[in-house]
């Protein structure tokens, strides 16, 4: 009788839940919150500096210094990654790292030193956009259909 | 069946007298710098162990907890009739590779984080048989190893829940064989799968738990004994959130676990490591047992332990193809001589 085994299985299961639950530690979504508001506005923030700097020492114009400004993040991102040191951080700071570029960034550098060991080609070419590849692949679907809307509605309010 | 070693539902009684003679612990820089530091044969301070990669590492410290424990019994690796051997890697990959260094007639076995005691119930079967005078049994894990292959890479900066735990970073091997006056293997008892829902990868804990309460409650069936029967019982890597929910479903099955009850992975690391719920992982068990639990039995601190050693099942893929996490647990009772 497959089904009263699965419902007891079920039955089991529901139990079960609400031991394990006791002991369970709840995630503290409040104070990580605010960690990631907080280091995730620093690393804007910085980004802002950084901006800042080009156009002021560099002569670049306000709308052309975004380029070299996430030049310079990723370049940072990559380095503390490279030390050892961005993992860490991301552990205290949760989505404020892994939200913006820096974290993109991350994500690929950590890849492809860790394959490093399986070769150039199948180990870092095959498998540094393991994590990041998602991200690519969804944000360029949903720029495709912001698009089609920004094509379509425009018009009409024209 | 005459002359049967089955007792119960799934224990096993050895009869020969059937004693660990020796054994080995290898540790990684963490582990050598926790709470057991003392009890390893062996403690790397670097990840690599000397080693261009992490596998090599892995598979660096088993060959050394195999050759270590080789040395202790007093015997070459001629006299060592099987090597059983299993890890956390794909294909068993670190096992294979120590068998190919050490040359013994070699089985792999794989249980996950329960290997330790799996791979160590099945030499004293070996033995007891006689189809060898001296079994080796030997685990490992490492922490970068896993990570990558369960995980992400372990430069990734994502953050883990307080649920998520540490896999250790060492390797254990013991020498089983008849007569000495080391440890004696009394029982065995064998797990079976189990799953009550449980998902999350980074819970290991919790999804454990039930596998570990069902081989305790049938090993206590099964021979009769009760937890107090034990000065010792550990399970391997429960952790913080996995060993009181043991004790909750232990206690409503009757089994009352006293202070006598430990947990490997809670053992390892002092307070001040951040490796969040607890250990993990074959070496988890298998170097507090191998090293402080089987060396306090030495010096009569313990007379009787019962080693449980818990693994998760699970494969990267099917956890994200969405099944629960399958789990299951062994148990070996361990004694010394009354005198």
């Amino acid at each position: 009788m497959p089904d009263t085994n699965d419902q007891m299985q079920k039955q089991r299961e529901e139990q079960y839940k609400v031991i394990a639950k006791k002991h369970q530690p709840k995630p503290k979504v409040w104070i990580n919150s605010l960690k990631a508001f907080v280091v995730g506005g620093s690393i804007c923030m910085l980004g802002q500096g950084i901006s800042n700097m080009y156009v002021t020492f560099f002569g670049f114009k306000p709308e052309k210094a975004g380029d070299p400004t996430v030049a310079t993040l990723i370049f940072i991102s990559c380095l503390l990654t490279g030390l050892g040191v961005y993992d860490k951080i991301g552990q205290w700071a949760g989505a404020g790292t892994s939200v913006p570029v820096t974290g993109f960034a991350n994500s690929i550098c950590s890849a492809a030193l860790e394959h490093q060991s399986e070769g150039y080609v199948l180990g870092v070419g095959g498998n540094m956009f393991k994590l990041a590849g998602a991200v690519i692949v969804f944000g360029t679907v949903a720029a495709f259909f912001v698009g089609i809307i920004h094509t379509l509605i425009i018009p009409i309010f024209q | 069946m005459q002359n049967t070693r089955k007792i119960g539902k799934s224990s096993w009684v050895f009869k020969e007298n059937i004693r660990i003679q020796a054994s080995a612990a290898v540790a990684g820089p963490m582990e050598g710098n926790g709470k057991l530091s003392h009890s390893y044969d062996l403690i790397y301070d670097n990840l690599y162990a000397g080693q261009d990669t992490w596998e090599q590492a892995e598979r660096k410290m088993l060959e050394d907890a195999v050759e270590t424990a080789i040395k202790k019994a007093d015997l070459t690796s001629e006299e060592i009739d099987v090597y059983l051997a299993g890890d956390l890697l794909n294909q068993n990959i670190s096992a294979s590779f120590s068998a190919k260094a050490e040359k013994i007639p070699f089985i792999g076995m794989y249980g996950a984080c329960s290997s330790s005691m799996l791979t160590l119930s099945v030499a004293a079967t070996l033995v007891e048989g006689g189809f060898a005078r001296y079994a080796l049994a030997g685990v490992s894990s490492h922490n970068c190893t896993a990570e990558r292959q369960y995980r992400y890479p372990t430069e990734y900066g994502g953050q883990k829940p307080n649920t998520a735990q540490w896999t250790a970073t060492g390797a254990g091997a013991a020498i089983i064989g008849i007569g000495g006056t080391g440890p004696r293997i009394q029982y065995a008892t064998i797990g079976i799968v189990t799953d009550l829902g449980i998902k999350n990868p980074f819970d290991m804990g919790s999804a454990m738990a039930p596998a570990a309460a069902k081989t305790m409650q049938t090993h206590f069936e099964d021979t009769g004994r009760k937890p107090k029967d034990y000065d010792l019982i550990v399970t391997g890597d429960l952790a913080s959130i996995g060993a009181p929910i043991l004790k909750e479903l232990l206690s409503n099955e009757g089994y009352k676990l006293g202070e006598q009850y430990q947990d490997c992975g809670l053992m390892i690391y002092s307070q001040d490591q951040e490796v969040f719920a607890g250990g993990s992982g074959c070496a988890s068990s298998a170097i507090v047992t191998y090293g402080h639990i089987l060396q306090q039995m030495m010096l009569k601190k313990y007379k009787k332990v019962l080693v449980v050693a818990t693994g998760a099942l699970l494969s990267p893929i099917s956890y994200q193809q969405g099944e629960p996490i399958p789990c299951i647990a062994h148990a070996v009772a361990i004694e010394m001589d009354e005198t």
